[in-house]
C-alpha cells in the first residue's frame, strides 16, 4: 500500500498541521511516512501546502505530482490540485470556501462546511480537523483512537479546550464521511 | 533502539549532534537550514553547551576552528551562500589538522540563488572547497534518518582522522519529517574519554595542572620543505581515508542490469521510484548511491558496471558535477548519459523513468 496526498490551503489554515497529524498517526501506526512541505517565502494568507506519502514500505521519492488523495481548505487548492488527483482518487474540499465544485466523474469529491463546522465548535482553529475527520471514515488510512492519542499528548496538558475543541472537530467530519 | 519520532532533518541532525557530544555550536541563519540552528539555541543550553548565533558565517568558523583547537566536538552550518564564505576557515582547519562537522543544506544557485533543493555544491564540497591542497570527508544522506546517523558518524570520523566532515544535505531532506530513531546519547564519562583522546595535540590538554603546557595551532608555515612535509602527512592520511571510508548503497544492481543509474541523496531516492516502477514492466535498472562524495566510491561503481551493462546514467540536480566523477571512475568503458534539473528544481520519478526509457 501507498499513498500520496497533497493537504493544502490559506497560510495559517493548518493544511500542513493536518498532514502533520496525519503523518504522526500513520507513523504510530507502523507505516513509513514522508511530510514534505512547501516552503518558499509563505506568509499567513499566502498559501501553503505540504506532500504527505505512507507507505508500507520504505517511501523512496517523498515527491506527489498526482495525489490519491487531496485535503483542499480553499478554493486555489482546489483549482491547482483538483485537475492533478488520480483517477479514482478521493477530494476533500471546504465548501464554505469553495462555492464551485470540481465535478470530475473519475473521482470522488467530498465537500464539508469545515469553516462553518469549527466556528459551531467555538474554534475556527480546528477547521482543518474535520478534514482529518473526512479521511479517517473514508479510508482506512489511520485510526481515530491513534489521532486522539497523539493529541491529548501534544494538547492534553497545554490546551485542554482546544484539544476538545479538536476531537469534536474530527468526530464531526467523521460523521460527514458516513454520509457522503 | 528508542522509539520512533517524527522530525524535520535539520531538527534531526541537530538533536543527533547533541547526543553525539556536541556541547558548541556556531551559527548564522539561513533558509533552508534554520530550524537547525533554532534547534540548537533551544536545546544547547540544556545539555550544558554554548550556542552563539555569530555575526557572520565567517565569525562561526573561526569559532569552530578555535573550539576545535581545545579538541571539543565541536559543528557548524549553513545553506550553500553561507558556506562558501566559510571556506577560508574550513581550509584553515585543514592546514591545522583539526577535526570539526560542517552541515551544508544546500540550495539553489549560484549567488543567492533561492531556497529550494539542489546538488549545485558537489564540486566546492569534494574539491576541497577553499584554498590549497585538501580533502575534506563528505558525507551525503538521502533520507531523514541517514541525516540524523551522519551526525555520529561525523564527529567519529572527524576525531578519528582530524579533519573536517561536511554533511551535504538539500533542502528537500533539511525540510522533509520522517520518522527517526536516535542513537542513545553519549554519557558524561564518555565525553570525558573522548576529551582525553585530544590531549596529545589540543590546545590546552592540563590548563589545570601546575606543570600544564600548551600546544601551538596553526596553518602558517613559511619554509617551504617545513610545509612540504606536512601536506604529504595530510596526503598520507587522505589516502587512508580512501582505503578505509568510502560508503556507498546499491539498489536493484544485479546481473541483468543494462542500465545502472549513479545517483546521491535526493536524486536518489526519486531514481529508486523510477527503478521501482520499471521493475514492474521487467526492466532491470540498477543504482549505486554513493554515500561518501569523498571518498568516492571509483572501484565499486567500476565493479556494478559489469559487461552487460550498456549505459550508465548519472542523475543530478545540478548542471553534472558528480558525472565527472563516474567517467574517470569508468575510464571510457560504457556511454556515461546524464539527466539534471538546476534553479532549485527537481525531477519527479515520472520524468527519471522517461529519460531510462529513452536510453535504453
Amino acid at each position: 500500500m501507498i499513498i500520496e496526498m497533497i493537504c493544502s490551503g490559506f497560510g495559517g489554515q493548518g493544511a500542513l498541521t493536518v498532514g502533520k497529524f496525519l503523518s504522526l498517526a500513520a507513523m504510530k501506526e507502523g507505516k513509513d511516512v514522508s511530510w514534505l512541505p512547501s516552503y518558499g517565502p509563505e506568509m499567513r494568507g499566502g498559501t501553503a501546502n505540504v506532500a504527505v506519502v505512507i507507505s508500507d514500505k520504505q517511501i523512496a521519492s517523498p515527491l506527489v505530482n498526482h495525489p490519491d488523495l487531496l485535503i483542499a481548505l480553499n478554493k486555489p487548492s482546489v483549482d491547482k490540485f483538483g485537475p492533478m488527483i488520480k483517477s479514482g482518487g478521493l477530494m476533500i474540499a471546504n465548501s464554505d470556501m469553495c462555492p464551485d465544485k470540481l465535478n470530475r466523474k473519475d473521482i470522488e469529491e467530498v465537500y464539508a462546511p469545515m469553516s462553518s463546522i469549527a466556528t459551531e465548535i467555538g474554534s475556527t482553529k480546528v477547521l482543518n480537523m474535520v478534514s482529518l475527520g473526512v479521511i479517517i471514515s473514508k479510508t482506512e488510512l489511520v485510526k481515530y483512537e491513534t489521532v486522539e492519542k497523539d493529541l491529548r499528548e501534544i494538547l492534553g496538558k497545554k490546551n485542554p479546550t482546544l484539544l476538545e475543541a479538536n476531537l469534536k472537530a474530527i468526530k464531526k467530519g467523521m460523521e460527514l464521511g458516513k454520509k457522503a | 533502539m528508542a522509539e520512533k519520532v517524527l522530525m524535520k532533518g535539520n531538527e534531526a541532525i541537530a538533536e543527533a549532534a547533541l547526543r553525539a557530544g556536541c556541547r558548541l555550536y556556531f551559527a548564522y541563519p539561513i533558509t533552508p537550514q534554520s530550524e537547525l540552528i533554532e534547534y540548537m539555541s533551544k536545546m544547547m543550553p540544556k545539555v550544558g553547551g554554548t550556542f552563539v548565533q555569530s555575526e557572520s558565517e565567517i565569525a562561526a568558523i573561526n569559532m569552530v576552528y578555535g573550539a576545535s583547537g581545545c579538541g571539543k566536538r565541536v559543528m557548524t552550518s549553513s545553506s550553500s551562500p553561507g558556506i562558501s564564505l566559510k571556506q577560508e576557515g574550513i581550509s584553515y582547519i585543514a592546514g591545522a589538522s583539526l577535526p570539526a562537522v560542517i552541515v551544508n543544506v544546500v540550495r539553489g544557485g549560484p549567488g543567492l540563488g533561492d531556497i529550494q533543493p539542489a546538488q549545485g555544491d558537489y564540486f566546492q564540497a569534494t574539491r576541497g572547497g577553499g584554498h590549497g591542497d585538501y580533502r575534506t570527508i563528505v558525507l551525503a544522506p538521502s533520507t531523514v534518518q541517514e541525516f540524523a546517523d551522519m551526525a555520529p558518524l561525523a564527529f567519529d570520523l572527524a576525531d578519528k582522522y582530524r579533519i573536517a566532515v561536511l554533511i551535504l544535505s538539500d533542502g528537500l531532506i533539511g525540510q522533509m519529517m520522517e520518522p527517526v530513531e536516535f542513537q542513545p546519547a553519549k554519557t558524561d564519562e564518555e565525553l570525558e574519554e573522548l576529551g582525553r583522546q585530544h590531549e596529545s595535540w589540543c590546545m590546552y590538554p592540563n590548563e589545570d595542572e601546575p606543570n600544564h603546557h600548551h600546544h601551538i595551532i596553526n596553518s602558517l608555515e613559511l619554509d617551504p620543505h617545513v610545509l612540504s612535509d606536512l601536506v604529504l602527512n595530510l596526503e598520507k592520511k587522505y589516502n587512508e581515508i580512501e582505503k578505509n571510508e568510502i560508503r556507498f548503497e546499491e539498489y536493484n544492481i544485479s546481473p541483468d542490469n543494462e542500465i545502472v543509474c549513479v545517483a546521491y541523496g535526493t536524486a536518489a531516492r526519486i531514481t529508486k521510484s523510477a527503478i521501482d516502477e520499471l521493475k514492474k514492466e521487467g526492466k532491470s535498472i540498477g543504482l549505486i548511491r554513493p554515500i561518501t562524495l569523498w571518498p568516492f566510491p571509483t572501484e565499486e561503481i567500476k565493479k556494478a558496471v559489469h559487461n552487460n551493462v550498456k549505459k550508465v546514467l548519472t542523475l543530478e540536480l545540478s548542471l553534472g558535477q558528480m558525472i565527472e566523477d563516474v567517467r574517470l571512475a569508468l575510464e571510457g568503458k560504457v556511454p556515461v548519459e546524464f539527466i539534471g534539473r538546476v534553479g532549485g528544481l527537481v525531477f519527479s520519478p515520472e520524468e527519471v523513468k522517461a529519460k531510462i526509457e529513452e536510453i535504453l
